[in-house]
């Protein structure tokens, strides 16, 4: 049993030595996808069955643009840390878990990136 | 390291089945579910950036029955997520833990999360045109 205080033992950030880190990030990504996902839905419901020139017109014009690339970016950290969690919390061996988590993190990155270029081709592809 | 065989608390069938319990576990299964909804997010996006044939496939897939259901599963999946999300929120705040609030709050969740898939899809097949 410890005989630190809860906040004494936070100030040492404990085993992980990242405090509330993960968890705080896990709730700013979510606050800020509630706007930006209803925003999305609202966006995109109205594109079903657009043609190219549409989705193009919309995509590149410069709200749509900004507002999808911080969506995606968003998107991809917050099934990061949520993914780390549930594996964390099922994948009791040591290297199936380090190998999985290190292979989300670079997943959710690359498709993160993909997403992102993919918007800036179209906004900036003129 | 040596796995100890330490006590675990016990698992879900040992549990009564209860409401929020059913809403919690899933917001995680939702959530995983959701890596194919950015996953199908970002190949849309990149469809659009390589042009009309490639965005005309995707149209394709999406249109389809399968990719309907595909969609319309992500739709309600990020919906779902979402409300139970910003009550999670709440929860963080620290308002709403007792018995009778976490209930109503499912309740609420379940229904604006049913909502908004239905608002969402009346709007796109509404747009469609009936094509």
């Amino acid at each position: 049993m410890s005989m630190r205080s809860p906040l004494a033992r936070v100030r040492g950030l404990g085993s992980a030595k990242g405090g509330t880190h993960h968890w705080w990030v896990q709730r700013l990504t979510s606050i800020a996808l509630v706007p930006l996902v209803l925003w999305f839905a609202a966006s995109v419901a109205p594109l079903a069955g657009a043609s190219h020139a549409e989705v193009v017109a919309w995509l590149a014009s410069p709200v749509p643009a900004v507002l999808t690339i911080f969506l995606v970016v968003v998107v991809f950290h917050h099934l990061k840390l949520g993914l780390e969690v549930v594996i964390e919390d099922y994948v009791p061996v040591v290297w199936q878990r380090t190998t999985l988590i290190i292979c989300v993190t670079f997943g959710c990155i690359l498709f993160g990136a993909a997403g992102a270029f993919a918007v800036l081709q179209v906004a900036l592809g003129g | 390291m040596a796995l100890v065989d330490r006590p675990l608390s016990p698992h879900l069938q040992v549990y009564r089945f209860i409401f929020t319990m059913m809403l919690s576990g899933l917001h995680r299964i939702t959530g995983v579910g959701l890596a194919v909804g950015a996953a199908l997010l970002v190949y849309w996006l990149i469809a659009i950036a390589a042009g009309p044939e490639a965005y005309s496939t995707a149209q394709a897939l999406f249109g389809s029955w399968l990719g309907r259901l595909v969609l319309f599963g992500v739709t309600l999946a990020l919906f779902y997520h979402l409300c139970t999300g910003v009550r999670h929120l709440l929860w963080d705040t620290g308002w709403g833990y007792d018995v009778k609030t976490a209930n109503a709050t499912g309740v609420v969740a379940v229904v604006v999360a049913v909502g908004l898939t239905l608002i969402t899809w009346i709007v796109a097949y509404a747009m469609r045109g009936g094509s």
